[in-house]
C-alpha cells in the first residue's frame, strides 16, 4: 500500500526542521493550510495529506466500513508518520481532526510528539453537564440534508464528480476542486464526526498540547474550548479574535502566531 | 438604433424609435435603490465576521424580519438552518476566504414563521485598495421550484436505480433456475462404452436463454448402446419443453426399437400430433444412432439415421476426415410421415464418430462477422485431430469455439464417439 499517494501526501519547508503535519477537518482537504504553511516552512518541515475520501485522495481505498469512526482516521495518520518514519512530530489537526490526532497520539506515542488543536469538540451535541453546541435533532437535520439534498448539496460537490474520477484534468479548472469530496464519502465522514463522542480520550493526551479557539465559532462555541483545555492536562488555550471555525483561514495571522510561539516553547 | 445610423429615416422607423425611448425613459425611473430594494433576487452584505450590514427588502420578506432586527444585529449563519449553518462553516466560509467568491450553493434560510426556504446563494468578496477584504457581497436566489424539481430527480433516480437491482436480482435468479433446467436436458455423465470412448461438449450461447441443442448416450440392451444429437427450433421455454418430450421419445423408443430410422419415426410422429393441432408446429433435427462394440476385436459398429441433421463426420486413423452422408432426411415432427435416411460405419482403433450442430459451422468468422465457418474449414479442422481419441477432439472442438469469440451466437453440441487407438498415451474410456 502507497500511503503517501492514497493520502495524497505533500512535504514541504524546512528538511532539517522539526516536521508539522497539517490536518484538515471535514468539509475540505490540505488547501486549508494554504495560508499556514508559509509561516511554518523557514523553520519546520510541513506535512500535508488528505484523509482519504477527501481532496485528491485515493477514493479507491475508501471503505465505509473503517470510516465510520475516528479510528479509522486516525489510522491514516499512523499509517502516513509511518510511511515517513516520523518521530516526534507536531500534529496540527483543525476541528474533528484535532480529537483524530488525540486518538493517532495515543495510539503511535511515539510518532506524534505534541499537538495543536484547532477549533476541536470532543462532542458536538450536547449532553448532561456538557454543552456542545448542538442538539440531536440538530445534527439529525444535517446529517438528512446530507443525505437527501444531494442535488442541492452538489452545487458545490458537482464539479468534484465530474472532476475527480473520469477526467481527472478537469480538477484543475473546477473553481471548487479546492475542497474536492465524494459526497458519498463526505456523508460518512460527516456522520463519523458529528456523531463523535472523543471525550474520554482527552484525558489520555500526555503531549504538549495547545488548543485554538476562536471567539464566534458556530461549531465549536467557547465552552467546547474550555471543556477541551480543562481534559487535558498543561495544555494550553489560545482564544482567538476571530469568527468562525477556520481561524486559520479569517485570522490567519493571528493563528499563526500562535502556533509558531507554540512550537518554539515546546523546543 | 438602425434607423440613426443609416442615410436617412423613414417616419415608421422614427415611430418605432421614440415608443423605444419612452419605454427605456420609463424604466430609468427604476432608481438604482429601487431596483436593489424591490430586485427579483436576495441582496446582502456582511462585514468579514458575518455581522450583516446590509439587507434588501426581498430578502427581508422572505425572512419574514423587519430591518431593524437585522442589520447589525444577526449574522448571516443566524438566517441558516442549522445544517445550512455547518455546512456554511465546513464549505462555504473556507471557499469563500481561499477563493474570493462561491457561487450557486444550495442552503435553506429559516423563516420568521417556522418555515424553510430553499436558495441558492453566490457570495463575492470585496476587497479594499490594498487587497484586504472588507466586506462580503450575497445573492440569495428563491431555489423553492428548483428544489422541488430536484427532489422530483432524486426520487426518480432512486427508483431507477430499485428498479435495476431488482431486474439483475431477477436476471441473476432466471438465469440460476435456467442453469438448472439446461442441466437437467442434459446428461449429467456418459456411461463407459466397452473397448471405446465417448466424449461431449455444450456451449450454451447465452445465460439469460435455455438453449436448444441436445444429445445423450445409454445403454440399449448391456450389450449395445443408443446416442442421439439435435437441435429442436427456437430458443427459450418451449424449446425446453420440446428438447424434453424429444429426449424421453427417443430413449423410450429405441428400448422398445433401436432401429434408427424406427426412433426418429416414433419421434416424428410423437411431435407432429403434439404441436400440429395446436397450430404451432414445433420440429428438430436429430442424429440417432446405435452403437455395438466388439471390444475383442478392437472395433465398434455405427448404425445411425438423420431427420434434417448435418451429417456426422468420420475421423479417421489414418488422418483422413470425411462427412458420412445422410442426405434426403426430413425435418423430424413436420409431416405426419417423414423419410429418414439411415447410414453405418465402423471405427477401429484411432476412428472417431464426430456429432455437431450447426451453431459450430454457422459460427460468425472474419473480421467483420459476416462470413460462416462451414463445412469445408470443419472438415479440414477435423482432418487435423484425425486419429486422435473423442475426448481429444472434444477439446481441440472445444478451443475452436473459444476463438470464435462473439461469432458464436449460437448453441453448440457435440458429441464424439470412438474407439482410442492402443498405443496413444491419452487413451482412456471416458
Amino acid at each position: 500500500m502507497d500511503v503517501v499517494r492514497r493520502n495524497n501526501v505533500t512535504v514541504t519547508g524546512n528538511p532539517q526542521g522539526r516536521t508539522v503535519v497539517l490536518a484538515h477537518g471535514f468539509g475540505c482537504d490540505q488547501n486549508m493550510w494554504r495560508l499556514t504553511v508559509p509561516a511554518l516552512e523557514d523553520d519546520y518541515r510541513v506535512v500535508l495529506f488528505d484523509y482519504v475520501g477527501a481532496g485528491r485522495s485515493d477514493a479507491s481505498a475508501f471503505t465505509e466500513d473503517r470510516y465510520a469512526s475516528l479510528d479509522g482516521y486516525a489510522q491514516d495518520v499512523v499509517e502516513v508518520c509511518e510511511a515517513l518514519d516520523l518521530h516526534d512530530a507536531v500534529f496540527v489537526g483543525h476541528s474533528v481532526s484535532a480529537m483524530i490526532g488525540v486518538i493517532a497520539a495515543d495510539r503511535a506515542p511515539k510518532r506524534i510528539g505534541a499537538l495543536v488543536m484547532v477549533a476541536p469538540s470532543p462532542r458536538y451535541i450536547d449532553d448532561e453537564g456538557y454543552r456542545g453546541g448542538f442538539s440531536e435533532d440538530d445534527i439529525e437535520e444535517l446529517l438528512d440534508s446530507l443525505e437527501s439534498n444531494y442535488l442541492g448539496w452538489s452545487a458545490a460537490m458537482a464539479p468534484v464528480i465530474m472532476g475527480n474520477a473520469d477526467r481527472p484534468e478537469l480538477g484543475e479548472e473546477l473553481r471548487n476542486s479546492f475542497c474536492a469530496t465524494d459526497p458519498d464519502m463526505a456523508r460518512v465522514f460527516a456522520r463519523t464526526t458529528f456523531l463523535s463522542d472523543s471525550r474520554g480520550d482527552l484525558e489520555r493526551v500526555r503531549v504538549p498540547t495547545l488548543v485554538l479557539e476562536c471567539t464566534q465559532d458556530v461549531i465549536a462555541p467557547r465552552e467546547v474550548g474550555a471543556y477541551v483545555h480543562r481534559s487535558i492536562s498543561g495544555s494550553t488555550l489560545v482564544t482567538l479574535d476571530a469568527t468562525g471555525h477556520c481561524p486559520h483561514l479569517s485570522a490567519p495571522e493571528a493563528t499563526n502566531e500562535a502556533i509558531t510561539a507554540f512550537l518554539a516553547g515546546i523546543g | 438604433m438602425m434607423a440613426r445610423a443609416g442615410q436617412h429615416s423613414d417616419p415608421h422607423d422614427a415611430d418605432d424609435d421614440k415608443t423605444a425611448q419612452a419605454a427605456f425613459a420609463a424604466l430609468l425611473e427604476d432608481s438604482a435603490e429601487d431596483l436593489y430594494e424591490s430586485a427579483p433576487c436576495g441582496y446582502l452584505s456582511t462585514l468579514m465576521d458575518g455581522t450583516i450590514a446590509k439587507i434588501n427588502s426581498t430578502l427581508l420578506d422572505w425572512l419574514g424580519l423587519a430591518r431593524q432586527d437585522v442589520v447589525g444585529r444577526l449574522r448571516f449563519t443566524d438566517l441558516l438552518t442549522v445544517g445550512g449553518k455547518l455546512y456554511h462553516e465546513t464549505h462555504f466560509a473556507p471557499l469563500l476566504r481561499m477563493q474570493g467568491q462561491i457561487n450557486g450553493i444550495a442552503l435553506e434560510i429559516k423563516q420568521a414563521d417556522g418555515g424553510r426556504m430553499p436558495v441558492l446563494v453566490s457570495s463575492v468578496v470585496k476587497h479594499g485598495t490594498t487587497g484586504e477584504p472588507l466586506l462580503i457581497r450575497t445573492t440569495v436566489f428563491d431555489a423553492r421550484d428548483r428544489r422541488a424539481y430536484e427532489e422530483e430527480l432524486l426520487r426518480r433516480q432512486r427508483l431507477a436505480e430499485e428498479a435495476r437491482r431488482q431486474a439483475e436480482a431477477d436476471r441473476a435468479r432466471l438465469q440460476d433456475t435456467f442453469a438448472v433446467l439446461q442441466q437437467s436436458l442434459l446428461p449429467d455423465t456418459l456411461p463407459e462404452l466397452p473397448g471405446a470412448e465417448a466424449a461431449a461438449h455444450y456451449h450454451t450461447a447465452s445465460p439469460d436463454r435455455l438453449g436448444g441443442d441436445f444429445y445423450d448416450v445409454f445403454p440399449l440392451d448391456g450389450k449395445r448402446f443408443g446416442f442421439f444429437l439435435g437441435d429442436v427450433c427456437g430458443k427459450g421455454p418451449q424449446a425446453a419443453a420440446l428438447t424434453s418430450l424429444t429426449r424421453y421419445t427417443l430413449r423410450a423408443a429405441a428400448l422398445h426399437d433401436p432401429d434408427p430410422v424406427s426412433a426418429l419415426t416414433t419421434l416424428n410422429k410423437v411431435l407432429h400430433e403434439r404441436y400440429s393441432a395446436s397450430g404451432d408446429p414445433r420440429y428438430c433435427t436429430a442424429v440417432f444412432g446405435t452403437i455395438d462394440p466388439d471390444p475383442a476385436a478392437g472395433r465398434l459398429t455405427v448404425h445411425l439415421a438423420s431427420g434434417g441433421h448435418p451429417p456426422a463426420v468420420v475421423l479417421r486413423a489414418d488422418g483422413t476426415a470425411t462427412y458420412l452422408p445422410t442426405p434426403g432426411g426430413l425435418l423430424v415432427g413436420v409431416l405426419p410421415t417423414a423419410p429418414f435416411t439411415a447410414a453405418s460405419t465402423t471405427l477401429g482403433p484411432g476412428d472417431t464418430l464426430l456429432l455437431y450442430t450447426d451453431g459450430l459451422t454457422e459460427a460468425r468468422t472474419g473480421k467483420d462477422r459476416t462470413s460462416l465457418y462451414g463445412d469445408e474449414a470443419l472438415l479440414a479442422f477435423a482432418a487435423t485431430q484425425a486419429g486422435r481419441p473423442p475426448h481429444a477432439v472434444i477439446e481441440a472442438l472445444d478451443g475452436l469455439l473459444a476463438g470464435f469469440g462473439d461469432g458464436l451466437d449460437d448453441d453448440t453440441a457435440l458429441l464424439a464417439i470412438g474407439v482410442p487407438s492402443s498405443d496413444d498415451p491419452t487413451s482412456e474410456t471416458r
